[in-house]
């Protein structure tokens, strides 16, 4: 029972920190929120007048180019840049490119590692600065679509509402945590690193003289940069080794609130949407279908990591063996002889141990694996690849529907994708033709909803094809089988939900550009990953905002008796039943071959 | 009020619209017959690429096809046996022979209803009227519209058109079904005839409107026999998510390719391999097979099928749509109009109570009022003399020698003067007031509340004298049409307003509204004040259907989203509406309404089913793909099925044999019951979806089970 405190903890905390931030959130995005002075100046200065959702969408295309500009520019002359005491060099231009469009995208897949390959500039010129946008760019999507769905032609200025997202929302929030993280021990310092000397003289080696090898600690802005990587669903860590470091979540009380942090602002936004609309009680049969979806991950992820054994190491994976039928073969079939390793007396009665923190709890990592994708932030404090292969299909499942929450804006916005084509699908079964708050869907509104919808499963399905068959994939892959296949399948798929959690085992770091010995096709990664995570972000938003934009100009039909309710528990099933369907037919086949295969065979990691 | 137009009003006909509903078996040999051969003759790539899911099915059996052709030409590098390919060929033309046959039966039925109403516009003879008044005899199929025939009893009428002179009963039984005649007469808002009705008295001139064969009849008959079908938008829009559903499971299956073969060649080198291991994942037939299953082939092929089969249910119950977007607007109706007169109350009002005035009893007034009115023809006295007779006076007769007065618009009253006489008049209550005083006698005071009290409850006071007195007063009130309430309610269940149009003046228009249970009213009517009022509700997003058959109804027919003409109506009333009810029945817009919603019902159920099948396919095809090289994926084969092949095969049987299994429910319509919203989405959606989840897992057990037991498979 003590494995389920930390997650029904964190959603009732949530939801309960949801109802007033949403009302704070609907206040300040209003304009209802009148600033002092100094801070009406820029408001003002900002304001380039009432957009339409047009040229809403233009501002937000260009400020996003911005933002890759002056991303790649910083990355690019770190070797130059102040603030670089241990002289870091510059990354590779490929994996410049890929960390561009990761943290302009949200996305925060790292094929570096901060510690080890960026400045304390870096970090924060780069890192700490795109958390902030990017993580903005996505929540004023998000306020422009439900502006639209008003029946507002004009649906606000771009620029006023990064500022309110900015200042208003993310600045105060994050010092708050910030300093909460500060007085649980995360370092918060411009010193870059420090050189001790460990309890254990010669643990960390000798040097040429034979004398005991100092440690290099690495220090930094980290309080700075944990607080909004987690509020604004961000995940790209400071370390190498992200929220496990013991200097990104230091005890047990910051991982709870280091996991509440990525759950607030997705959370919130869900009852801001109706909130501003008008419509709580629909808000709130959203919320209660993405509400179950996480239960439901977390319950999985809990249950197969934490409460049963790695099957690789039971009595029944070594007594199983199976055939494969081979006419060619004696006997007509081939055996597929047992694991070599199966039977190993491991105890496993606390579940699968591998690659997890045990100070935060023994259920707080698949706990985390399962909260951090639903709401794509990505942080993860557990090694992904040493959840047993089924709780893995947890984290994936997050990741493949994109819409348990999901990242501010954004995963509302896949929602409401799939709650147009459940309507246009399954609510004409009331007998009219399908409409959303009283506007009828009509084909332009559904070619751009199928727009949004493919992207997703092409930018996740296409290159794990083509990855899966050919050296760029099998030459990465740590273990090739099913289990090289999930580490393939979930690097895509966290590039495309804009995720940026990493199953690890990849080779896809390339390092710094004159890294003698790079992984052999961190290239092929950073470039084909740098390209869906591009296509996953923009291509979605837009064509949500047109969507709105053009269903927002319709005549909106009042209530009547026989219009589809969309605030019923009917209606939630209907939602609930359109995600899981959907979301099984794209992805069941990738679950099959990687994480089902491997849980029912007999080759642990693909032996 | 014009009297005369109500006799021609038609007949109660609450239910007989569901009565005359021609039930016809769904599978009858003349229509199966020639839909068979038309399902080969559709085969035609250039006819399937408009219908984009069974357009992939047919590439990918011509394909399988050649991959059959290659294999036999060449040696088959595959494990499993040719006869897998073939059956597995021949289920995927099966495949699109089903949804071409069910296309074609419906266009089949929609055929044969329209042929037996074309039927009756035969060749028949026509007296056109020369310039002189002389008349020559014409073949119809001669006539042009302008031209103008007499038709006298016992002929039928060669065309549409409309009474230029005369008046005369038509039997129209041969397009309604109905068998009482209805009147017909010049000028007015009932002068329209149709072509193919027979005249049964008097002698008509009729103006032909419309030239034989582009009648508009004619026309819209083409249009329901789906010769020039157009897709309504919302099919257009679910072709489109139907055709990305598909692009979709494209991307699914493609990328299995590489991701099987990546399998392939790990396994291959665990095991230690000299020649490459193969499984059927890599199979091009079966990947096919599974692209098929996948796409929303059920709802792809049913799709044509439903739109057709709502015109033809609306046809059966004689209404004519111009379209199928007005069908399927009908659904989506918020507001439906209706005329008070002929739908909600019986035609005329009628005699229900006689109030006394001083020195007169109930009876006296009641025997008065009738000796009034025995020789008065209107419906008002006739309704008198009855509701005297109902309180057991039996019948009586004007006594010899009176001599009857009729209502002229000069006195504003009728009456009687008996021999003795006696002098008894009815009337608007001033003109009798100034009758009694023209005699010396005294008005009692009393007469103006009783007859303001009358009226202020939607009644019309008649006043009764009888020479210089005042007798009392006949109160004549509407009677509602029995069983209409029920209808109306219904209506308010399905989320309808009702909304009543009378010319009675509001107070009126208020009590029988009230009484008919309507939720609204516009009193006093005019043409314009019922455009403003189709226009304020369409400007608030509202859906307005109307019913109508005057030409002055025609502007607010024309600008309601659902227009019901009459077919009885004028030509300007059919011309603007978008459909038109060949009984002319007001309470038709109640079936109007019932089709649309099944129509949408039955599309969004289908959908719903077709795409909630596919999990069930999933489990049966991907563990007998992986069979080769991940036979540990047998675990999630939850129907533990025969073999890879038996698998793969009941799952494109069951794809295939659900069409059929389904072309009922696409031709009659999923039944709608009116609910209210929320209970029909629970209740489609547990049938519909979760039904849909299930059905295909037993189904295709089942096959599996069959197939094996017959030993038709390795």
């Amino acid at each position: 029972m003590k494995l389920w405190i930390i997650p029904i903890g964190l959603l009732l905390a949530a939801t309960l920190c949801a109802i007033p931030l949403s009302r704070y959130f609907a206040w300040i995005m209003d304009g209802k929120f009148r600033p002092p002075r100094w801070l009406r100046f820029f408001e003002k200065a900002l304001d380039t007048g009432e957009q339409t959702w047009k040229s809403y969408a233009v501002s937000l295309i260009v400020f996003n180019a911005g933002l890759f500009v002056t991303g790649f520019v910083v990355l690019a002359l770190q070797p130059w840049m102040p603030m670089n005491q241990d002289h870091k060099g510059m990354l590779a231009p490929t994996t410049i490119f890929n960390s561009v469009v990761s943290f302009m995208t949200n996305t925060n897949l790292q094929h570096y590692a901060g510690d080890v390959n960026l400045s304390n500039f870096s970090q924060i010129f780069f890192c700490i600065l795109n958390m902030f946008l990017s993580a903005s760019v996505g929540f004023c999507a998000l306020v422009a679509i439900i502006r639209a769905f008003r029946g507002q032609k004009t649906v606000g200025n771009f620029f006023v509402d990064m500022w309110r997202v900015f200042v208003y929302l993310f600045l105060p929030a994050s010092i708050l945590f910030a300093v909460f993280f500060i007085s649980q021990g995360s370092p918060m310092s411009f010193q870059s690193s420090f050189q001790v000397t460990t309890l254990e003289p010669g643990s960390m080696g000798t040097n040429d003289k034979g004398e005991p090898a100092r440690q290099t600690i690495v220090t930094g802005p980290v309080a700075a940069l944990e607080s909004i990587k987690m509020l604004g669903t961000n995940g790209g860590g400071f370390f190498g080794m992200n929220a496990s470091h013991p200097y990104e979540n230091p005890t047990a009380a910051s991982n709870f609130f280091n996991t509440l942090a990525m759950m607030l602002f997705p959370f919130a936004l869900v009852l801001m949407y109706g909130r501003m609309l008008g419509k709580m009680r629909h808000s709130w049969v959203i919320f209660s279908v993405m509400l179950l979806m996480m239960a439901g991950t977390i319950i999985w992820s809990v249950y197969f990591d934490t409460m049963k054994p790695n099957p690789a190491f039971t009595s029944r994976a070594a007594s199983r063996t199976y055939d494969i039928p081979d006419k060619t073969a004696p006997g007509g079939k081939i055996d597929v002889c047992k694991p070599r390793v199966a039977g190993l007396p491991v105890d496993q009665h606390l579940g699968n141990l591998e690659g997890k923190e045990l100070r935060f709890g023994t259920s707080a990592g698949a706990t985390y694996a399962a909260v951090t994708t639903d709401v794509t932030c990505g942080s993860v404090n557990a090694e992904a690849d040493a959840l047993n292969p089924l709780a893995a299909l947890a984290p994936l499942t997050g990741m493949w529907l994109n819409c348990i929450f999901g990242g501010k804006g954004v995963g509302l916005m896949n929602f409401l994708m799939f709650l147009i084509l459940g309507i246009f699908l399954a609510g004409q079964m009331v007998g009219r033709t399908p409409e959303y708050l009283g506007k009828k869907i009509g084909g332009r509104e559904v070619k751009l909803v199928v727009i949004a919808l493919l992207m997703h499963p092409i930018m996740i399905l296409l290159p794990v094809g083509l990855f899966a068959a050919t050296p760029w994939g099998m030459k990465a892959e740590s273990n090739p089988g099913p289990h090289g296949f999930t580490q393939i399948t979930y690097q895509f798929s966290s590039a495309s939900a804009n995720n940026g959690s990493a199953f690890d085992g990849l080779g896809v770091s390339y390092g710094f550009n004159d890294n003698p010995n790079p992984a052999p096709e961190a290239r092929a990664w950073d470039i084909a990953t740098g390209l869906v995570m591009l296509f996953g972000r923009y291509l979605p938003i837009i064509a949500m905002i047109a969507m709105a934009g053009f269903l927002g100009e319709k005549k909106s039909a009042p209530f009547g008796l026989g219009t589809l309710r969309d605030d019923t528990v009917t209606f939630g099933f209907l939602l609930l039943g359109t995600v899981v369907v959907v979301g099984a037919l794209l992805f069941l086949p990738l679950a099959a071959l990687g994480p089902i295969a491997e849980q029912l065979g007999p080759i642990p990691f693909g032996g | 009020m014009n009297m005369t137009a109500h006799i021609s009003d038609p007949p109660l006909k609450v239910h007989s619209a569901r009565k005359k509903m021609r039930r016809k078996p769904i599978f009858s040999m003349d229509v199966v017959a020639p839909a068979l051969k038309d399902a080969f003759v559709m085969l035609r790539p250039d006819v399937q690429w408009k219908n984009p899911v069974m357009f992939v099915v047919e590439v990918g059996a011509v394909l399988t096809l050649v991959y059959i052709v290659m294999a036999l030409l060449g040696k088959s590098e595959s494990q499993v046996p040719i006869s897998y390919f073939v059956s597995l060929d021949a289920w995927l033309f099966v495949t699109v022979l089903f949804a071409n046959f069910a296309t074609a039966i419906a266009e089949a039925r929609g055929k044969a209803q329209a042929e037996s109403l074309r039927r009756t516009r035969r060749d028949t003879v026509a007296h056109r009227r020369l310039a002189g008044g002389a008349t020559e005899e014409v073949s119809s199929t001669a006539l042009r519209a302008g031209d103008e025939v007499v038709v006298d009893a016992g002929q039928i009428i060669p065309g549409d058109g409309e009474i230029v002179s005369g008046i005369a009963s038509i039997d129209e039984s041969a397009i309604t079904g109905e068998s009482a005649p209805v009147i017909r007469e010049s000028g007015g808002d009932r002068s329209g005839v149709v072509g193919g009705t027979l005249v049964i008295s008097d002698s008509i001139v009729v103006r032909i409107t419309g030239a034989s064969g582009e009648s508009f009849l004619d026309k819209m008959i083409g249009l329901v026999e789906g010769a020039i079908r157009q897709r309504t938008p919302n099919e257009l829009a679910l072709t489109l998510v139907l055709s990305a559903l598909t692009l979709i499971f494209l991307i699914v299956v493609i990328p299995l390719v590489p991701m099987a073969a990546n399998a392939e060649q790990y396994m291959t080198a665990y095991l230690g391999l000299d020649k490459p291991l193969k499984s059927l994942g890599t199979d091009v037939p079966t990947l096919i097979a599974l692209l098929v299953c996948l796409i929303p082939t059920t709802i792809g092929a049913l799709l044509a099928a439903i739109g057709i089969a709502g015109m033809e249910r609306a046809l059966r119950n004689n209404i004519i749509a111009k379209s199928g977007k007005a069908v399927e607007t009908a659904g989506d109706i918020d507001v439906v109009l209706f005329d008070k007169t002929g739908t909600i109350t019986v035609g005329n009002r009628q005699a229900t109570e006689f109030l006394p005035m001083a020195g007169y009893s109930a009876e006296e007034v009641s025997r008065l009022s009738a000796v009034a009115s025995f020789a008065d023809e209107t419906p008002e006295g006739k309704s008198i003399v009855k509701a005297y007779e109902a309180k057991g006076n039996g019948s009586a007769a004007l006594p010899a020698g009176a001599r009857f007065v009729a209502f002229s618009a000069q006195t504003r009253m009728s009456g009687v003067d008996l021999p003795d006489g006696q002098r008894i008049r009815k009337g608007a209550s001033d003109a009798i007031a100034s009758f009694v005083k023209s005699l010396g006698g005294a008005v009692p005071d009393a007469l103006r509340s009783v007859v303001e009290r009358v009226a202020s409850k939607g009644a019309t006071p008649l006043v009764v004298a009888n020479n210089g007195t005042v007798a009392g007063v006949i109160v004549l009130s509407d009677i509602l049409k029995p069983g209409m309430k029920e209808r109306f309610d219904n209506l308010r269940k399905m989320g309808l307003r009702t909304v009543m149009i009378t010319g009675d003046n509001p107070l009126t228009a208020a009590t029988i509204a009230a009484q008919a249970g309507m939720d609204d009213f516009l009193a006093q009517a005019t043409p314009e004040a019922k455009l403003d009022y189709i226009r304020k509700e369409q400007a608030e997003g509202k859906l307005v259907a109307m019913m109508g058959d005057g030409t002055n109804d025609a502007p607010a027919l024309a600008q309601a989203d659902v227009a019901l003409a009459m077919n009885a109506g004028t030509q300007a009333a059919k011309e603007a509406s978008n459909m038109v009810d060949l009984d002319s029945d007001p309470t038709k817009l109640i079936e109007v309404v019932e089709i649309g919603k099944q129509l949408l019902m039955t599309r969004g159920a289908l959908t719903t089913f077709s795409i909630a099948n596919d999990i069930a396919k999933y489990f049966a095809i991907i563990p007998a793909l992986f069979a080769g090289t991940l036979p540990w994926l047998k675990g999630i084969d939850v129907m533990h099925l025969h073999s890879p092949t038996s698998a793969i095969l009941s799952a494109i049987i069951f794809n295939a044999l659900i069409i059929p299994a389904l072309i009922p429910v696409a031709l009659k319509g999923v039944k709608y019951r009116s609910l209210g919203a929320d209970a029909l989405l629970r209740r489609n959606l547990l049938v519909w979806g979760v039904g849909g989840v299930v059905v295909p897992f037993i189904g295709i057990k089942l096959i599996d089970m069959v197939m094996t037991g017959l030993h038709l498979i390795a």
